[in-house]
């Protein structure tokens, strides 16, 4: 670990003027990703930004039938919330215990990293970005591989999830790491279905706009089509036509069981 | 007793590990210690054309660079490798030079170019990052099978065709002639995956030179201290043995891992003289899967003979093993004697004849890890078997029962004579426990949830108690194989065993108490088990190739034999007997036919306060034993894998193990069955989880657990365990060894379970999801 100045800043706006005074300042949201980083030397940041007082970040508050999720809440208090039983199952699969008390939702999106679980469920429960800015839908969100909407030192603040009718998340964990090989959450509200898939799209959580569009006439796993195998990832874990085969036997599975 | 042998004592030494307390070799600080850092090769293979350490040199809190340069100033000698292999032609092994720190030329990512030594290790980590080292890339050798081919890049320029040796082992005329009069010939290709240990502390060094005594003191994660000292003194010439003490205080597991010799120590060693400081390094976990010898790495092709009657008539094998770029300490041994000489498995086989031909790779040196040798033997003759079956319809349980050696003692044609075993008893009782009758109704339950369910047998051999020093001589070891044990009585009573042995994991400090507690009739908790320091214990080979119980265990029993021998004449002399009349049992020294008794804690008073004692007898109540194994053990068993397919995704549960194994006499079978338990995981890890990939250039591509995948509780399920047990024969404790049983035999198990339930007959390991996937679309 390079040396760096540690902030614990107390409100959101001394945060975000931490953040954007630093030259090269960083957020810390749980640091399930960025402490390993700082650890094998793989990041230098002069700030590190640490979100950890924040209080009001923790908090999941209901709204609208859905639930308004402060960004520090950890994936644990999800999990335990229950109002969106598969949001909270989703939250339960994510890393170890240790991980779940202390990474946090908005930690995951903000680093946006394409195997992550949270990506696919935030585009299939069609969530909202809040920010100390402005707010963000999550079809604009997502940007690519570790990348998002957020400018710099735009500090992800809540985010708004509806709650749907039904929903299901599959995971298929890579053995090692047990991040998602493949990840599809299923979301239906009246008529509409969205379908996410994180962990396979060669450039990150994506919408699986076939299946939402079959899946919307004939709500049924024989309605999945087959995926392209050209838009997965690629790596020793899982080739690109095994990707593509598990999209859309996780998705069906999804169908089936939401 | 109750807590003597066969007794499930709880573990002595938990109390400190559970509790945070064990003294590792991190835990030590000596004064004015500094760290060091190594600046390791980022390429597989290139010329080192200049290195520039000018600035590092001069970064805060540096005391020291050096490099392959200033270990040739100085003239320290080769790290070696201790067992030489002579090839079919005659020859010798070809050894390239290994040096502590590369001279000229990088050999593989991770291999040393330089130590920093700094007051603090992220002074000498920053320091590093000056370090300009000019590359000349090469070509690397990435792959096992092809690697000896001409044409190929040389690892060592001196070394033809990557090829250390070509060597064989059995009858070749026989076999062949067993093959060409054979009913049915079964052939497979198989390649035995690589793995990484993965011990739980990464290894560490702490060299210390004390200039006014010229001592070194080197703390060290190893598994044998005093080979550590003898190679570092005698081969690499730090020190003479009587100025080098080695001490290896607690450490957090081995599997073969930590008994080899590696630069990092001996640099810190060396180092320590130079800047006049003790120095200390401990890897990072990048740092262990880059650097500690990796294991297996075979690419091997197989052959069964089998006559009409369906009787095995021979077995041939050809085999390529990868020893990596430097032959590590026993990397020879490991894929001949200990990998050939069980190529007869728990069968009667006529004839044999196995090819290894050992090839340089531009990757970590791969050595021992756990089994070493005997989980790819077990690997190619349980597969074979397995395959012969199914290509003959019959039930394999009918194949292997009807070639299995039923006499002892059996001498096998590739060297070994197995002393004893019951094989039928112990497969009998895995099919049992195992319910390998209610398997068809099991698989039709599984069919109709749409899966695939498969049951796969290992009846596995494996040769341990390593080993007789004369016979592994006449093979080529540079040492022998016997283990050394010191009792002493304090004149309190209780007693401190010195043991060359070195526990680990393993649970000497119980197991051996309970020795001392059958053996003398101490208390366990009055026994004090010491081993790991070079300063303290008798000179001793330490604790590998499950060697500790019935090497270093029968050494203790010996030490025992000759306390009780001077315990008996002291007895005579305050019992007023003849000392042909004075009896010992449970501690208690008695004239025969009578009530006079002493006990052994009075007799060990009187030796040290021999106020009233035997004229002519020395004081003092100790001795010391070295005991050479007259044969290798032959623990054997059956383990019984029982998994469960989703054909959609391809992954693989495992729904059912057992293990049914022949360890001989338990000492404690609690902790024997803990070491099944975690062989068995090791063995899981190898055939479903773990593989170690380097890609085209020689990157490290599973150099993190994000991609290299150990098991996790959940990968298992709860195991049957059982025990046959038939005593060795020819050691005093009548023990087999237990710790390595699990890694050699499950792979068969679990290749022979998911195989089955696929309707294939072979698939490589690991069998993840996707390589089951891809099986299943191939078929």
């Amino acid at each position: 670990m390079y040396a760096f100045a540690h902030h614990r800043p107390t409100s959101v706006a001394d945060a975000v003027k931490a953040a954007t005074s630093s030259s090269q300042g960083v957020y810390l949201a749980g640091g399930m990703t960025l402490i390993p980083t700082l650890k094998q030397r793989l990041a230098d940041p002069k700030d590190l930004i640490d979100l950890a007082a924040l209080a009001d970040l923790r908090e999941i508050k209901p709204s609208g039938g859905g639930l308004s999720i402060g960004a520090m809440a950890t994936h644990n208090a999800v999990a335990q919330d229950g109002t969106i039983p598969a949001l909270s199952a989703l939250a339960e699969g994510i890393g170890d215990p240790q991980v779940r008390n202390c990474g946090t939702i908005g930690g995951s999106l903000a680093n946006n990293d394409p195997a992550a679980d949270y990506p696919a469920a935030v585009l299939a429960l069609n969530a909202q970005i809040k920010t100390d800015q402005r707010t963000i839908a999550s079809d604009d969100y997502f940007q690519g591989l570790f990348t998002t909407a957020l400018a710099p030192g735009e500090l992800i603040v809540r985010v708004d999830v509806p709650k749907p009718d039904s929903a299901n998340y599959q995971k298929f964990a890579n053995p090692a790491s047990r991040y998602a090989l493949v990840g599809v959450m299923v979301a239906r509200t009246g008529g509409d279905v969205r379908v996410a898939v994180t962990g396979a799209g060669s450039d990150g959580v994506f919408r699986f706009t076939a299946a939402e569009q079959a899946l919307a006439s004939d709500f049924s796993p024989g309605a999945v089509p087959e995926v392209d195998a050209g838009m997965m990832s690629s790596d020793i874990h899982a080739a690109s036509d095994y990707r593509a085969h598990l999209v859309k036997i996780l998705t069906q599975r999804a169908v089936a069981e939401s | 007793m109750s807590e003597g042998i066969g007794a499930s004592v709880k573990r002595k030494e938990d109390q400190r590990f559970i509790t945070g307390k064990g003294r590792y070799t991190d835990d030590i600080a000596r004064p004015g210690q500094t760290w060091g850092y190594f600046l390791r090769s980022p390429h597989a293979h290139a010329k080192i054309t200049a290195i520039d350490t000018a600035r590092a040199q001069k970064a805060p809190g540096v005391l020291g660079v050096f490099t392959g340069q200033d270990v040739a100033d100085d003239q320290v000698g080769n790290l070696i490798c201790g067992w030489n292999i002579t090839g079919k032609d005659g020859e010798g092994m070809k050894m390239g030079p290994h040096p502590i720190l590369a001279q000229g030329k990088v050999r593989y990512v991770g291999d040393h170019v330089a130590i920093v030594v700094a007051q603090t290790y992220n002074q000498a980590k920053d320091a590093a990052e000056l370090i300009d080292v000019t590359y000349d890339v090469l070509a690397p050798v990435v792959d096992t099978a092809t690697a000896h081919q001409s044409g190929q890049p040389l690892v060592h320029e001196e070394i033809p065709n990557n090829l250390s040796f070509a060597w064989e082992l059995g009858d070749k005329d026989q076999t062949e002639a067993a093959f060409s009069s054979a009913a049915h010939v079964t052939t497979i290709s198989l390649s035995n995956n690589r793995l990484i240990p993965n011990a739980m502390e990464p290894r560490a060094a702490l060299g210390d030179y004390d200039s006014g005594t010229g001592d070194f003191t080197l703390y060290t994660t190893s598994q044998n201290p005093h080979v550590a000292r003898l190679v570092i003194s005698a081969f690499v010439g730090i020190a003479p043995e009587h100025k080098l003490k080695v001490v290896a205080p607690d450490v957090g597991g081995g599997f073969g891992s930590k008994i080899f010799i590696y630069s990092e120590e001996v640099a810190c060693l060396w180092a320590s003289k130079k800047v006049g400081r003790p120095v200390k390094w401990t890897g990072e976990r990048t740092e262990s899967f880059v650097s500690d010898a990796h294991g297996r790495d075979h690419v091997t092709t197989a052959e069964l003979a089998v006559d009409g009657d369906n009787k095995i008539t021979g077995l041939r094998v050809k085999t390529v093993a990868n020893l990596g770029a430097y032959m590590s300490t026993f990397s020879s041994a490991i894929p001949t004697y200990l990998y050939a000489t069980l190529l007869s498995g728990q069968y009667n086989i006529p004839a044999i004849y196995a090819e290894v031909d050992a090839v340089y790779t531009t990757t970590a040196p791969v050595d021992a890890y756990r089994g070493a040798g005997r989980p790819e033997a077990t690997f190619v003759v349980e597969r074979l078997v397995e395959v012969a079956a199914r290509e003959l319809k019959m039930d394999p349980v009918d194949f292997r029962r009807k070639n299995f050696v039923t006499e002892f003692p059996h001498q096998t044609p590739v060297i070994m004579q197995y002393d004893t075993g019951d094989y039928q008893k112990s497969m009998d009782r895995a099919l049992e426990m195992a319910d390998y009758a209610g398997f068809a109704k099991r698989a039709k339950e599984s069919e109709a949830k749409g899966r695939r369910r498969g049951i796969g047998l290992s009846c596995y051999i494996e040769a341990c108690g390593i080993a007789p020093s004369a016979a592994v001589g006449s093979l080529g070891a540079g040492v022998g194989l016997y283990e050394s044990a010191k009792i002493r009585f304090n004149p309190t009573g209780n007693v401190m065993v010195y043991t060359g042995s070195h526990s680990h994991g393993q649970g000497h400090e119980t197991t051996f108490a309970q020795l001392i507690s059958t053996h003398l009739g101490v208390p366990v908790d009055q026994v004090e088990i010491v081993h790991g320091d070079t300063d303290k214990v008798p000179f001793g080979m330490g604790t590998y190739g499950s060697r500790s119980l019935a090497v270093g265990g029968s050494a203790i029993v010996k030490a025992a034999e000759k306390v009780i021998d001077k315990g008996r004449k002291v007895a005579a002399h305050l019992l007023e007997a003849s000392e042909e009349d004075i009896v010992f049992d449970a501690g208690q020294f008695s004239v025969k036919g009578t009530d006079r008794t002493k006990s052994i804690q009075e007799i060990a008073f009187a030796a040290y306060v021999p106020h009233n004692y035997p004229e002519g007898l020395e004081p003092g109540l100790e001795e010391s034993a070295f005991y050479d194994p007259l044969n290798f053990t032959f623990p054997a068993g059956t383990q019984v894998c029982e998994v469960e397919v989703d054909p959609d995704t391809g992954r693989v549960t495992i729904e059912k193990f057992t293990a049914v194994d022949d360890f001989g006499n338990l000492i404690n079978p609690m902790i024997v069955e803990g070491q099944v338990h975690g062989g068995i995981v090791q063995g899981v890890g190898q055939a479903m989880l773990e593989n170690c990939v380097y890609d085209e250039s020689g990157q490290l591509i599973t150099g993190s657990y994000m991609d290299y995948c150990l098991p996790r509780a959940d990968d298992v399920p709860s195991f049957g365990v059982d025990m046959t047990i038939t005593p060795c024969t020819h050691n005093p404790l009548g023990v087999k060894g237990c710790g390595e049983a699990g890694a050699i035999a499950a792979p068969a198990a679990v290749i022979n379970a998911v195989t089955h339930a696929l309707g294939l007959p072979h698939m490589d390991m690991p069998a993840t999801p996707q390589n089951v996937w891809r099986a299943l679309q191939a078929a």
